[in-house]
């Protein structure tokens, strides 16, 4: 149990696939111009994530080696497909806000990355484990580039007012992506070096 | 016509920068970009695999999947259909242009998973009037051409920031992403122009 809980927090902290792995920069960038947005990213991707990761493990052995990245390919883009449909059924907004980028799930990085490298090798609920931990860490990543994003770009917080008058339009806009994403991980290594000078 | 497809083109590599504007293709971008030469040959891979997989799609789109009824497959077929062609470009230049093959070597195979592909794919068939074959593919070629002209700029940024100074917190991929803010904040000029020939 204590293993299945390490598994989770990994993706989460150890891990974060997006401010320590670096990895599914194309949705982190592009769809975080609103808190609602990026946890829409974060919670599809999610989803495909766990799904695909469950159902890779389970054939894990009936793949055959040569053909698995074409089978884990298929795989992720049934889910995918699966999602796309649901959000344009039930959450039209969202879908029509996120657009290309939820087939784009598809090529993000994240998944084929945990497919290789933890669902093709570990058993079904460790996987499941795995594939939620590293959907929420990406979940938490991008609401808090959306937010900083958000905030500073539109004055407002999932739409509602937060008092500043003259917001930076400019941080929700391309730049404004780089730049945070940029910060953020600047400001990271800067408490890391802290922490590590303290200890030496 | 052709002023049309130069309008696509200019719009494609300046105006929608694939990169710098829409987002897409950021991994490549940020990962093969230490070197010019190194990010020519990648942009060039990219440019030559968006402009057949534009082709490809708008084909399977327009003759199979708008006549069977199936669109909702969309994402499946095309996925498929580029990484059936990533291998047999592959194939292609390492059985007959092997000084091609060994330029672009380990950057083909990372095509596949680049998501400028598969988003120039599915943006040509979203336009609205439909783009035809042959703006499919002129857009395909010049949206790789415009991942290209900002993998090349920003390759060169990033050589000169070897040797800058800079604090240590920021060195590597925080100075990168801040130098590619600039850099998308450059090409913010050209935003809201369009062209009529």
């Amino acid at each position: 149990m204590s293993g299945l809980l390490k598994t989770f927090k990994n993706g989460i902290f150890d891990e974060n696939p997006t401010f320590v792995q670096l990895i599914g920069m194309c949705p982190t960038l592009a769809v975080t111009t609103s808190l609602a947005n990026g946890i829409g990213m974060g919670l599809s991707a999610t989803v495909v994530l766990t799904l695909s990761n469950v159902v890779i493990s389970l054939l894990r052995k009936l793949i055959p080696s040569k053909v698995r990245i074409a089978a884990y390919v298929a795989i992720i883009a049934t889910f995918v497909t699966v999602i796309d449909l649901m959000l344009q059924a039930f959450v039209p907004s969202l879908s029509e806000s996120l657009g290309i980028f939820i087939p784009l799930i598809v090529v993000n990085c994240i998944i084929l990355a945990r497919a290789e490298a933890f669902a093709s090798k570990n058993g079904v609920i460790k996987s499941a484990a795995d594939g939620l931990g590293m959907g929420l860490g990406f979940t938490i990543a991008l609401s808090l580039i959306s937010a900083i994003r958000e905030i500073l770009g539109a004055g407002t917080i999932l739409g509602f007012s937060v008092g500043i008058s003259t917001p930076a339009t400019v941080m929700i806009l391309p730049p404004g992506g780089f730049l945070t994403l940029g910060l953020i991980l600047g400001i990271m290594n800067v408490i890391k070096n802290r922490k590590g000078g303290k200890k030496s | 016509m052709i002023g049309k497809l130069l309008a696509i083109s200019l719009t494609a590599i300046f105006v929608q920068n694939f990169v710098l504007v829409k987002f897409l293709g950021i991994c490549p971008f940020l990962g093969v970009s230490k070197k010019v030469d190194t990010a020519l040959g990648m942009g060039m891979a990219v440019t030559f695999v968006m402009t057949l997989a534009s082709m490809m799609t708008w084909l399977c789109q327009n003759y199979i999947l708008v006549p069977l009824r199936i669109e909702y497959m969309q994402t499946i077929a095309f996925i498929v259909i580029i990484a059936a062609l990533v291998q047999f470009v592959e194939m292609f230049l390492q059985k007959y242009i092997p000084s091609l093959y060994s330029a672009l070597g380990i950057y083909l195979p990372l095509i596949t998973t680049n998501c400028a592909v598969l988003g120039v794919a599915l943006l040509n068939i979203q336009q609205n009037p439909p783009y035809n074959l042959l703006e499919s593919m002129v857009n395909g070629f010049a949206s790789g051409l415009g991942f290209l002209l900002a993998i090349v700029l920003f390759a060169g940024v990033r050589e000169r920031l070897e040797f800058s100074d800079i604090p240590k917190s920021f060195q590597g991929f925080p100075i990168a992403l801040v130098s590619a803010s600039l850099l998308a904040l450059a090409f913010m000029g050209f935003n809201g122009m369009t062209f009529n020939f």
